[in-house]
């Protein structure tokens, strides 16, 4: 009897069906498919939207005419404007379309500096231990003390120096996300190194002589990053929410150098109370749907991780007969018994 | 006698991430009062599947089809509070791990009465009063007192008592034991099962007691259920199984167990062999004392004290004691994951105490490590084959796992694993398929000695009758020296040249195994083998008895 253990995909599956999502996506069932799926699509028509910016959108994000002249302030939504204009003069619409591009490069920009930072820190500070990690853990705690907003504004003060250029501004708000964000990876990972550094198998890596650079690497880190896709979703969500919140504050990105959601809303805070409804509803709105797309998807994705909480299909009230090559974990005497004909 | 229970045509279903799994597939089993009923299976047999079923404990991906008949009630489909009438009062149960059964913010006596206050059946005062009785009747001395003791106040032994007494409490007419000895000592089984006995004796208490040890059936069972991949190849009295056990499967796992003094002689020959070479030790330890530091104020544990002991090229040498007892530390230690904290431990010339990392690398290259979870001991994202290769590459025997390939082939044909399983992951392959990959690491770089801890303690009694050939095999054709540990006098009985007896930190006797097994001096090696259960109930009949003197002997 050659076993085979149910849960592993058969030798020869095509490669993308390994991949974190797609696997987690194949697994669900149910609701937890429901919401896995909802997430996605949300997700993945803003992706669309960012990638075809400039050929979605209207105008630029920072035109304030056309041919036929100036396109107005707070003009209500027209067949020009079909989402109207600001109170600046720019078109709703293009500046919602643009700024999910800008929305995108700054969690792009700030998950990659602070995973990369985060993960190599918390490894490193896990497995050698001592005064290192000592040392790292009380400035991960003290940055964790501070109001993350807080400290996003002071990053945006120092990193942009009043500097109004859209990359100079992507980075602003990226960095001084990636300040909050470098902890978490660094609690996480440190976390999993310790629980891993205890293993078995990395005492079976150190009895045969191996070097703590080759342990590191080759027998904690890649087991270390499981809950990883789950916290880069998460952070996705929390990273556009803090953007927003230092655009509203007026610490973002300048709307000539590039659409920010949170400026806008910042700017529509006196229509309100006017009765014009247009310039803060749809930047409102695509914050609001970009958060709950990509929550939705690292909430079902932490649901499907685990076994308890993941929902399974029921099983069929008729007999099966799967039970033959597959309920025996440790292998019966059968199997031992033909062991040499499997030879090859 | 009428039954107690009845189980007719039970059939499990489990709904898993790769399909459904049958787990019990058409069992029928019934059971009289006042009788032990053994169910005896390998894991993923479904033993505890079919006990839990009786208790209505499955989880909710799994469907139950069937009858199962307790009291002229059929628990099939209850739910909610006829199944918790049902629970405590007609069918109790002992769980297998006596620590995590008891919940450690609540005093046993409070414990105990939940069953009481569950069923409504008693004042405050009257409840404690019965857990009171309760304590005493299992065992516990001073109940008065004891009775607002919380568990970790308790060894292990008398906690699986505390579970028992609760089990207890309401008179069940049914006591389901999932393996209630298996997280215990040897000694402390005995005792246990002692206790059992007395529960069917005295309170005539049904008990379908769930193992995997023979030795255990022997000991308690009147009847024996031999289960196998979900069905019941075999049931009959315990007697009758022993004596002339019908299906094939039930013989080859007896023949699997494990039996004291089948090693004798093959070491004598061995010995004749080894003794034309004689050389320096590989390893020498005297009085060799470790240390766990303490807490501030605390004073530091002392796992190992002055323990003095050789191994020779060549010579297996089998540490046998109970949990705690420090056999594992010592490996640990010899294998440079363990400081040692006095005395002098050498190995291939290098003093352990106060070793530098760097200067004892080059060392490892002479020292194989067996551990005792197949499961957790490979990198999970790794090949077997990668796995295998690691030792010659970190040793720069190989570029690659690709140049070390042949070599890893070979090494996987020594242990009997066909080459394509280089391929697979770990999880892919069984405990006895892995374990035996494991051996191939450790010998990766054909060791001068090789330290085992349990390494068979994990799988299930056909399996480890394999690996232990397995061993016994390579052992020859290698001639590596080995320090086996184990809990188990029988399995170290059948490799090793001599047996050290370890007992709370010192090494209480040493000899070779006719000398330990077959004439042993210490108080503590003559209890630890009369404790060990042996597959024959007739024999061990009469070792009860043995046991019973020694203990009465002990505690005049």
């Amino acid at each position: 009897m050659v076993t085979s253990i149910p849960t592993v995909a058969p030798r020869g599956t095509t490669w993308w069906r390994k991949l974190p999502v797609v696997h987690q996506l194949r697994q669900s069932v149910g609701l937890q498919r429901g919401m896995l799926v909802t997430g996605l699509v949300i997700t993945g028509f803003f992706i669309v939207v960012a990638l075809f910016a400039a050929v979605i959108a209207p105008y630029g994000f920072n035109e304030l005419r056309n041919a036929e002249g100036l396109f107005g302030s707070q003009q209500p939504p027209s067949a020009q404007h079909l989402l109207g204009t600001t109170a600046g003069g720019y078109d709703v619409l293009s500046r919602v379309i643009w700024g999910t591009q800008t929305a995108f490069e700054v969690i792009i920009v700030a998950l990659l500096l602070s995973f990369f930072v985060g993960v190599f820190l918390g490894l490193v500070s896990g497995y050698i231990g001592g005064w290192l990690d000592r040392v790292l853990i009380v400035i991960a705690d003290a940055v964790y003390a501070f109001p993350s907003l807080l400290l996003a504004i002071v990053a945006a003060i120092v990193i942009s120096g009043g500097q109004s250029s859209l990359w100079g501004g992507v980075f602003a708000a990226a960095i001084s996300i990636t300040a909050v964000f470098i902890p978490q990876y660094f609690r996480v990972i440190r976390a999993e190194t310790i629980r891993i550094k205890a293993e078995p198998y990395v005492e079976s890596a150190k009895v045969i002589g191996a070097s703590n650079g080759r342990i590191m690497f080759r027998h904690v880190l890649r087991n270390a990053t499981r809950t990883l896709p789950l916290i880069v979703t998460l952070n996705s969500s929390e990273a556009i929410l803090t953007l927003a919140g230092l655009g509203f504050l007026g610490f973002g990105i300048e709307p000539t150098s590039a659409a920010e959601w949170g400026y806008d809303l910042n700017k529509s805070v006196s229509d309100v109370t006017s009765g014009i409804w247009w310039t803060s509803v749809f930047p409102g709105l695509a914050i609001v749907l970009v958060v709950l797309g990509v929550t939705l998807v690292g909430e079902s994705l932490n649901d499907l991780a685990d076994p308890r909480l993941r929902t399974r299909r029921k099983a069929d009230v008729a007999p099966s007969t799967t039970a033959e090559s597959s309920v025996v974990p440790d292998g019966s005497l059968d199997e031992v018994a033909h062991i040499d004909e499997l030879e090859t | 006698m009428s039954d107690v229970v009845e189980i007719r045509e039970l059939e499990v279903t489990f709904a898993t991430d790769g399909g459904d799994v049958v787990a019990v597939d058409k069992v029928s089993l019934s059971v009289t009062a006042g009788e032990v009923l053994a169910i005896v299976g390998e894991s993923g047999s479904g033993k505890t599947v079919t006990a839990k079923a009786i208790l209505g404990l499955l989880p909710e991906t799994a469907v139950t089809r069937g009858a199962i008949v307790l009291n002229g009630t059929d628990i099939v489909g209850l739910t909610g509070a006829r199944l918790r009438a049902i629970r405590g009062v007609d069918v109790a149960m002992v769980f297998q791990e006596p620590s995590l059964a008891l919940n450690p913010v609540y005093t046993v006596g409070w414990q105990i009465a939940e069953g009481l206050r569950a069923h409504g059946t008693s004042t405050r005062r009257e409840a404690r009063a019965r857990a009171i009785d309760m304590l005493g009747r299992v065992g516990i001395p001073e109940p008065e007192k004891r009775v607002d003791y919380y568990p970790h106040q308790f060894s292990g032994g008398q906690k699986q008592r505390v579970v028992i007494a609760m089990a207890l409490v309401l008179d069940p007419e049914l006591i389901v034991a999932d393996e209630p000895t298996t997280a215990l000592d040897v000694t402390v089984q005995a005792e246990i099962l002692d206790l059992l006995r007395r529960c069917r004796d005295e309170f005539g208490t049904a008990i379908i007691l769930i193992t995997h040890n023979m030795g255990i059936v022997a000991d308690l069972a009147d009847r024996v259920a031999v289960m196998y991949q979900g069905t019941i190849v075999e049931d009959g009295a315990a007697v009758d199984l022993f004596a002339r056990a019908q299906h094939p499967y039930t013989q080859k796992l007896l023949a699997a167990v494990p039996r004291l003094g089948a090693g004798a002689a093959r070491a004598v020959a061995r010995a004749k062999e080894r003794s034309a070479t004689s050389s320096a030790p590989v390893v020498s330890a005297h009085d060799l004392r470790i240390e766990y530091p303490g807490r501030i104020g605390v004073k530091p544990f002392v796992a190992v004290d002055g323990v003095s002991f050789t191994i020779s090229p060549g010579e297996v040498l089998g540490l046998v004691g109970e949990s705690g007892s420090g056999k594992t530390t010592i490996g640990r230690a010899i294998g440079g994951l363990t400081r040692i904290t006095g005395g002098s431990l050498e190995v291939f010339g290098h003093e352990m105490l106060g070793v530098k990392e760097r200067s004892f690398r080059p060392a490892r290259n002479q020292i194989g490590f067996v551990f005792q979870d197949p499961a957790s001991s490979f990198n999970p994202l790794l090949t077997i084959a990668e796995c295998v290769a690691e030792p010659l590459i970190v040793h720069g025997r190989a570029a690659d796992p690709r140049a070390a390939r042949p070599r890893v082939n070979d090494l996987l044909e020594a242990v009997q694993l066909p080459r394509a399983y280089g391929d697979r992951f770990p999880h892919e392959l069984s405990g006895g398929q892995r374990q035996r990959a494991s051996l191939a690491r450790s010998l990766a770089l054909e060791p001068s000695l090789l330290i085992a801890d349990e390494p068979t303690s994990a799988l299930d009694v056909s399996v480890q009758a394999r690996v232990l050939e397995l061993f016994a095999e390579l052992q020859k054709e290698f001639g590596f020296a080995a320090l086996f540990i184990s809990h188990d006098l029988a399995v170290v009985d059948m490799l090793a040249d001599r047996i050290a007896v370890m007992y709370q930190g010192k090494l209480v006797e040493e000899g070779t195994g006719a000398q330990v097994l077959g004439n042993p001096r210490d108080p503590y090696t003559q209890r630890l083998l009369a404790s060990l259960p042996v597959p024959d109930p007739a024999e061990q009949a009469v070792r009860r008895e043995r046991l019973r003197s020694l203990r009465e002997a002990d505690h005049p």
